[in-house]
C-alpha cells in the first residue's frame, strides 16, 4: 500500500463530481427498498428480486466495472500512468494499492447500500441484509479484481467486463446452466445463502466450489495484472 | 543577392510585403449541406471501425455478428424441421436481444463523441462553416443509423429464412414490417439516449459504464416496480411500469402501435391509454435529449 498512489487513484475515481455520480444507484436502490417496505410491507419475494436482482445482480457489477478499471485503464488511456511507473515502487505494490482503492470503492457504494437496502426491506430476519451484504462484498472484490486486471490488458475493459457480466452471467447463465457455476454473481450468492438462515436464499453453486473460486480469481487476477503492469507497452488511441 | 522588386521601390526605413506565392483555394466550395453529410457518412463507418484500425472494428463486428448468429440458427432449425412458422416474432426477438444493442450502443456512443471533446477537435469542426444543430444533427443520425443496421440485419435475416422456407408470404411480411419499425423505434431513442450521457463525459470509459449504466439500472427498476405493482397475471396496471425504461418503453410502444399479443411482463400494453402514454414519453424523450445535446455543444 502507498498512500500517496491510493491518494491519486481515489481522486481519479471520485473526484469532479463522479463521486455524486456513483451515489445515483444506491440512492434508487434506497428509494425503491423505502417504497417497497412502505406498500407492501415485509414481503421475501420482494425483498429477494430486489436485493439479488437491483443491487447483487446490477450494482455490484457495475461499481466493479467502474471501480476496477477506473483505478488503471483510465490513466493508462491519457498516458499518465507513465508517471506513476517511473517512480521507484515496485509495480506489484500499486497493483495492489490500486485493488484496494477499487474494493473499498464497490465496499461503501455497493456492500453498504445493500446492507442498508436489507435492513429497510428485511429488518435483521433470516440474517437476510447482512447476508446480501457479504455476497456483495466478496463478489464486489473477485470482480474489482477481474476488471483491474481487464483494464490493464485491453483499452476496450469497459466492454469486455460488460460482455462478461451481461452476456456470459445473465443471457448465456439464463439458458445453460453449467454457465453460473463460472459466474462471481452465483458465487456471492452462495456466499450469502450460506450467511443466510437456510431456504431464505437460493443459489446454484455449492459453497464448497464459491469459496475456492472466489479466492483463487481474485488472487490470480491480482497476480496477473502486477505481471502485466511489469510489462506494460503504452500504445496510442486509435 | 538579388533584392525583390518591392523591396526596391520602397522608401527606405518603411516595411514590405512580399509577394511569395501562396494561393488560396480557388475550387469548389460544397458548402454546409455538404459538409454535414460527410461528418455523417464519416460517423457511420466509425462506429463500425471501418476506415480504422483492426483492433477498432473488432468489437462492433464481433456484437453484430452476436446479434445476427441467433437470427441465423433460428432460421437453420424452421428449416431443417420444415416448420410453418418461425419460432419467434421479429419484435420479439428484437426485445430478447436488446442487451446487445444496449452494448453496441455503450460501447460506441462515446466512440462517436468523446474522441471529439477530449482531443479538441469539435472546436475545429465549429470553425468551419459547420453549424451546431448540422454537427449534432449528423452525430444523432449516424448514431441513429448505425444502431438501424444493427437492429434491422436480423430481422432481415429472419425474413429472408422464413421465405426460402416457404412460409406464408403476406403474414411474414407483415410481422418484418413491424419488426423493421421496432428497430427504428429502439435506434431512434437508443441513440439519443446514449448521446446525451456521452457528451457528458470525455472520458471513454466512464462513459461506457455511465450509457450502460443507464440502460440495465432503468430496466431493472422497471422489472422490480411491475412486480411490485401487482406481480404476474395481474389486472395491467402494472404495464406503466414499463414507461421507466428505454428498452421497455421501446417493447411498450411497438407492442401497442403494431396490436401484438399482450404478453406478460415488463414491457407489456394492456390498454390504449398506457400505449399513448409511451408514444408521447418516446417523442418527450427523443426531443428533450435532442435539445440537450444542442445545449452542451452551445458553449463551444
Amino acid at each position: 500500500m502507498n498512500p500517496t498512489v491510493a491518494r491519486l487513484t481515489v481522486h481519479g475515481l471520485l473526484g469532479r463530481r463522479r463521486g455524486l455520480l456513483l451515489l445515483v444507484v444506491p440512492a434508487l436502490l434506497l428509494l425503491l427498498a423505502v417504497l417497497v417496505r412502505a406498500t407492501k410491507g415485509q414481503d421475501h419475494d420482494i425483498a429477494v428480486q430486489l436485493l439479488g436482482g437491483l443491487a447483487l445482480g446490477t450494482l455490484v457489477p457495475l461499481l466493479g466495472l467502474i471501480s476496477g478499471t477506473g483505478a488503471i485503464s483510465s490513466e493508462i488511456d491519457d498516458g499518465s500512468i507513465v508517471y506513476l511507473l517511473a517512480k521507484p515502487e515496485p509495480r506489484w505494490r500499486i497493483t495492489v494499492t490500486k485493488l484496494a482503492v477499487a474494493v473499498g470503492c464497490t465496499a461503501v457504494f455497493a456492500a453498504l447500500p445493500t446492507l442498508l437496502a436489507g435492513l429497510v426491506l428485511y429488518g435483521t430476519a433470516d440474517g437476510l441484509a447482512v447476508a446480501y451484504a457479504l455476497g456483495a462484498l466478496a463478489a464486489g472484490t473477485a470482480y474489482s479484481a477481474l476488471f483491474l486486471l481487464l483494464g490493464t490488458l485491453t483499452r476496450h475493459a469497459v466492454v469486455a467486463g460488460l460482455m462478461y457480466c451481461l452476456v456470459w452471467e445473465s443471457l448465456v447463465g439464463n439458458f445453460v446452466h453449467g454457465a453460473r457455476t463460472l459466474s462471481v454473481q452465483q458465487w456471492g450468492l452462495a456466499l450469502a445463502r450460506a450467511a443466510a438462515d437456510p431456504g431464505a436464499v437460493t443459489a446454484d453453486v455449492p459453497l464448497s466450489a464459491a469459496v475456492p473460486l472466489l479466492v483463487l480469481v481474485t488472487l490470480a487476477a491480482t497476480a496477473a495484472a502486477a505481471v502485466r503492469l511489469a510489462g506494460l507497452t503504452l500504445a496510442g488511441e486509435e | 543577392m538579388p533584392v525583390p522588386p518591392e523591396a526596391a521601390t520602397a522608401p527606405p526605413g518603411t516595411g514590405v510585403i512580399h509577394d511569395i506565392g501562396y494561393r488560396p483555394y480557388t475550387g469548389p466550395r460544397l458548402g454546409r449541406a455538404h459538409a454535414a453529410r460527410a461528418l455523417f457518412v464519416q460517423s457511420l463507418r466509425a462506429s463500425y471501425g471501418l476506415g480504422r484500425s483492426a483492433r477498432s472494428k473488432v468489437l462492433p463486428m464481433l456484437l453484430l455478428g452476436a446479434m445476427c448468429a441467433p437470427a441465423l440458427i433460428v432460421v437453420a432449425l424452421a428449416v431443417m424441421t420444415r416448420q410453418d412458422e418461425l419460432p419467434v416474432d421479429y419484435p420479439g426477438y428484437l426485445a430478447n436481444t436488446s442487451i446487445l444493442t444496449g452494448i453496441f450502443l455503450a460501447a460506441q456512443a462515446p466512440v462517436m463523441l468523446s474522441r471529439d471533446l477530449r482531443f479538441m477537435t469539435v472546436p475545429l469542426y465549429f470553425s468551419r462553416p459547420l453549424t451546431r444543430t448540422d454537427y449534432v444533427r449528423a452525430k444523432t443520425a449516424a448514431m441513429t443509423a448505425a444502431l438501424l443496421v444493427l437492429t434491422a440485419l436480423p430481422v432481415v435475416i429472419l425474413y429472408a429464412g422464413a421465405l426460402l422456407a416457404g412460409m406464408p408470404v403476406g403474414h411474414n411480411t407483415a410481422h418484418a414490417l413491424y419488426g423493421l419499425g421496432t428497430a427504428l423505434l429502439y435506434s431512434v431513442l437508443y441513440a439519443s439516449v446514449g448521446l446525451v450521457v456521452a457528451a457528458a463525459t470525455p472520458r471513454r470509459g466512464f462513459g461506457v459504464a455511465a450509457v450502460i449504466g443507464v440502460l440495465i439500472v432503468s430496466t431493472t427498476v422497471a422489472g422490480i416496480t411491475w412486480a411490485l405493482l401487482d406481480g404476474p397475471g395481474g389486472s395491467g396496471g402494472a404495464d406503466w411500469a414499463s414507461l421507466l425504461s428505454p428498452s421497455t418503453l421501446v417493447d411498450a410502444l411497438s407492442g401497442w402501435v403494431f396490436r401484438l399479443p399482450h404478453q406478460d411482463g415488463p414491457g407489456s400494453v394492456s390498454s390504449g391509454a398506457v400505449g399513448a402514454a409511451a408514444l408521447l414519453e418516446f417523442a418527450a424523450v427523443a426531443a428533450a435529449c435532442h435539445l440537450l445535446l444542442l445545449r452542451r455543444y452551445r458553449k463551444f
